[in-house]
């Protein structure tokens, strides 16, 4: 019989995991750290976790090599990835792996919580679910593309395009109180913050832009009613219409949404 | 100068010398020679007349047989000062008259002189020419000059029908005259011309090679030289080096091209040494951000805990939430140098210049004041818009408000922000991005690049056979082909590779050289000619051709501080280079750099020490 616990922390830098461990705690919450991938795979044969944090950039196996193990091992916990080089790539290959989201170092405690939150809220969800939700993006429109579970971009005939949130990213924060959104003319990068979805708890979780461009239409729908990224994230929920700066590498960074399928689909 | 026989100007200088020398010796020569003939043959009808003189004024004398009255004559003309001796001698050779009285009845040999010209022959002459009665000789051989003239007395009827009955009718030849005349005068007024050419001549050739020098030097020595000093500084890799352009001639037109050159030069390298150390740099602050990064991640989430933890201790709070909202700043601040180490292509669109500055200058303002900075904004109203990243141009602007109101100090100053839109000519930036034939085939090769840019690729038939040739995508002046071989006047066709369909424009040759000319769509400039001759190049783009010019929104920063010693100015858009000591990181005007160049602006500096200095940025307004 395998030990429960809440949180697996790895990062090769002790500050970083105490830190982490710190705040777990205060969250009520159990937690291990592990300074190493290798000895935190180890300790996976032993225990089970419900969430794990884990940094991209270590040495020995790094971030990238722990997701692949994750996977091959099949064990069904979330990770969230955390990078003090928060690139694009970094961002676009932990979400490809699996990762449930990636936060760029240095990150505040509620910016850590809310992730947290919402990976546990994730953990909860599949386990509940009765198929994996791999590609859960309901994506009603052709040329849908999604970053990882968190935001879908759709390219319009025009060469614009609509940028919104996943159903998976709503589904983990609990209940929409509000959403703050960029102004018109500002622009938007891939992997970058582009949005601030504000739950009832009051917790804040930044959602990342899934392609590059220039904001040329704030969805005023969503922001007077923004229970609709709730009900319908895909068609009125949409954020943004942007003017792509470069969309075919933008494209080819994102994974390709596919119909939803298993029982639990809709339709 | 390694050898002063080889400098150009000596070589041409001694070259024109030579030639003077030469030619005016020759000269020399050949009026020496002419004077000297022309005053001997004034000596000569000189001593003709004076001997026909004595010859007529004796003869009647003669004919009375009055010999005491004939001697008398030639006595008295003798004595004259320009004739030395004047004598008769008869056919035996004897001396009849003489202006020598002791010479008379002495018998003269047919070897001497006198008589030399007609008795020289086995026959005696009869008939004399006038040129051969006279002669020049020297009585001894140090002795002067002489000219002697022998003038035949002939027998006339007068002669043997006179009553003396003296020569008898059968004789043709009675005597001779004979005058000679010293030339000791004569030889000294040649002397005298000829020393008077010589000099003449000799001032002449002195006078052209000093004058030649001269001009040599000015002309042609000193600008090759001045040429010769900016190659040395230039090898020695000063490319700041210019020479003074006094001349508009070609040795100036030639300082003029290499001061181009230089400069040129300069700009691409100091582009090059830019672009090297920006790379290196990102390099750098990856690494820097990454370790950076984790301990910043320590500071922010124990300071975010224990804020979240003491919501019950404000004045603990307070303090906590700056240590928080500094974590922060800095958390942003690596952002950006990582954002910029790597080198993310601005994200442009059009955008107010004018209101960037007010927003750069709002961010500032309270700054700027309390450091007793006055900021005039000179902002042309109507400016056009520019397809920029304002937020990249609005950090250039605090960058570089910041550095003026450094360089400004506690005293106070003035900062002026300036903006003007001007229009300035664009030199071969365009090249081919798209190109397609008549059925809109994709001309573009982008395996092979010409110049980092995908070429153009075209299939060529040329004399039965056929194969590929690639054109430099880059519009300059000429084309650049490279591939396989062929010949325009031999009716090379061109193709498109995927469905050959000719390229060739039948309608119009090449204005330059006459050959056909091949052209195919080249968007979004329209049509693109080409000379089928790989000689030739001429080419045209129309659409770029008629926008030779560009419009630029100029921005300029300048300050009344400190100003930039000239050596810092080529170092200022260096990393990490820095004269604030302590305060600065050396990164603000790089990043400036790096923004304008993404923007494919240009940035320059203008500095007095103790004066201020003016930052000028051009950025084209369409990119």
């Amino acid at each position: 019989m395998k030990r429960e616990r809440d949180i697996l922390v790895i990062d090769d830098e002790p500050i970083v995991t105490q830190g982490l461990m710190k705040i777990c705690l205060a969250e009520d919450l159990t937690v291990d750290g592990e300074g190493a991938v290798s000895a935190a795979l180890d300790r996976l044969t032993t225990t089970n976790y419900r969430l794990i944090i884990c940094d991209v950039m270590m040495p020995g196996l790094n971030g990238f090599q722990f997701l692949a193990e994750v996977a091959r091992r099949d064990i069904g916990t979330p990770v969230v990835m955390t990078t003090g080089y928060s690139t694009v790539e970094n961002a676009v290959q932990s979400l490809r792996f699996g990762a449930v989201d990636i936060v760029p170092k240095p990150f505040t405690t509620d910016e850590m919580l809310a992730v947290i939150h919402r990976g546990l809220a994730y953990g909860r969800l599949r386990d509940g679910a009765p198929a994996r939700p791999t590609n859960a993006c309901a994506e009603p429109r052709p040329n849908g593309h999604r970053l990882g579970h968190i935001s879908w971009v759709a390219v319009e005939p025009s060469g614009s395009a609509l940028v919104g949130v996943c159903d998976m990213f709503v589904k983990t924060l609990g209940k929409v109180h509000g959403v703050e959104l960029s102004e018109p003319g500002s622009e938007v990068v891939l992997s970058n913050a582009a949005a601030v979805i504000v739950a009832d708890s009051s917790m804040r979780f930044s959602v990342m832009s899934p392609i590059s461009g220039t904001i040329l239409e704030v969805n005023p729908a969503v922001i007077g009613n923004p229970a609709s990224i709730e009900s319908n994230p895909y068609a009125e929920g949409w954020f943004y219409r942007v003017l792509p700066s470069d969309l075919e590498y933008d494209l080819r960074c994102l994974t390709k949404c596919e119909a939803p399928q298993g029982p639990s689909a809709p339709g | 100068m390694s050898n002063f026989k080889q400098k150009i100007g000596f070589k041409l200088t001694i070259a024109v010398c030579a030639t003077a020398l030469v030619t005016i010796s020759i000269f020399a020569c050949i009026n020496i020679r002419s004077q000297r003939r022309n005053l001997l043959d004034e000596v000569e009808r000189h001593a003709v007349q004076i001997c026909e003189a004595v010859k007529s004024s004796t003869e009647y004398d003669m004919l009375l047989n009055e010999p005491h009255r004939v001697r008398e004559t030639i006595k008295r003309m003798g004595n004259q000062q320009s004739i030395e001796r004047i004598r008769i001698i008869n056919k035996a050779g004897e001396i009849t008259h003489s202006s020598d009285a002791e010479e008379v009845g002495k018998m003269v040999h047919k070897n001497e002189e006198s008589c030399y010209a007609c008795h020289s022959r086995d026959r005696p002459l009869e008939h004399l020419e006038m040129k051969e009665r006279t002669r020049v000789f020297r009585h001894s051989p140090s002795g002067p000059r002489i000219l002697g003239i022998i003038n035949p007395i002939y027998n006339t009827p007068s002669c043997w029908t006179a009553a003396c009955h003296a020569h008898p009718e059968s004789q043709t030849v009675l005597g001779v005259f004979d005058v000679t005349m010293p030339l000791a005068a004569v030889d000294r007024d040649i002397a005298r011309g000829q020393i008077a050419i010589a000099a003449f001549a000799l001032s002449a050739i002195l006078a052209l090679s000093l004058i030649l020098g001269i001009l040599v030097k000015l002309w042609v020595d000193i600008p090759v030289q001045a040429l010769l000093k900016a190659t040395e500084h230039v090898a020695a890799g000063d490319l700041g080096y210019t020479i003074e352009e006094k001349s508009s001639d070609e040795l100036g037109m030639l300082a003029r091209s290499f001061n181009n050159m230089t400069r040129r030069l300069s700009e691409a390298r100091l582009h090059l040494v830019q672009s090297d150390k920006l790379a290196s740099l990102g390099r750098l602050a990856a690494g820097i951000a990454h370790e950076i990064n984790n301990p910043l991640t320590g500071v922010l989430t124990y300071s975010s805990f224990l804020l979240k933890r003491s919501q019950d201790r404000p004045e603990e709070q307070a303090d906590l939430q700056v240590i928080v909202r500094e974590t922060i700043r800095c958390r942003e601040i690596v952002k950006n140098l990582l954002d910029f180490a790597r080198q993310s292509t601005p994200k442009k669109s059009a955008a107010d210049i004018n209101e960037i500055v007010g927003r750069a200058i709002s961010v500032l303002d309270r700054q700027l004041t309390l450091s007793h900075v006055t900021l005039v904004r000179d902002l042309r109203p109507d400016l056009p818009l520019a397809v920029v990243d304002s937020n990249q141009i609005q950090q250039v602007l605090i960058n570089l408000i910041v550095n003026a109101a450094d360089a400004i100090g506690a005293k106070g100053g003035t900062i002026t922000v300036r903006t003007a839109a001007l229009r300035l000519p664009v030199s071969g930036v365009t090249h081919i991005r798209k190109a397609f034939c008549a059925k809109h085939h994709d001309l573009m090769d982008r395996d092979v690049k010409m110049g980092g840019k995908p070429a153009v690729r075209i299939k060529v038939r040329s004399e039965g056979r056929e194969g590929f040739i690639h054109l430099n995508p880059m519009y300059g002046e000429t084309t650049n082909i490279q591939g396989m071989s062929f010949d325009a006047a031999k009716g090379a066709q061109f193709l498109c590779p995927e469905c050959s369909t000719s390229l060739m424009a039948e309608d119009r040759t090449c204005p330059s050289c006459k050959a056909p000319l091949f052209a195919f769509e080249a968007p979004p400039y329209g049509r693109m000619q080409i000379c089928t001759s790989r000689t030739c190049g001429w080419r045209r783009w129309e659409a770029i051709d008629a926008t030779a010019e560009k419009d630029f929104i100029e921005l300029q920063v300048s300050d009344t501080g400190c100003g930039i010693s000239k050596s810092d100015t080529q170092r200022i858009f260096d990393p990490f280079y820095s004269t604030k000591g302590a305060k600065g990181t050396g990164l603000g005007l790089s990043v400036v750099w790096g923004i304008i160049d993404n923007h494919e602006g240009t940035i320059d500096v203008t500095s007095e020490e103790g004066a201020g200095s003016t930052f000028v940025i051009r950025i084209p307004l369409k990119p």
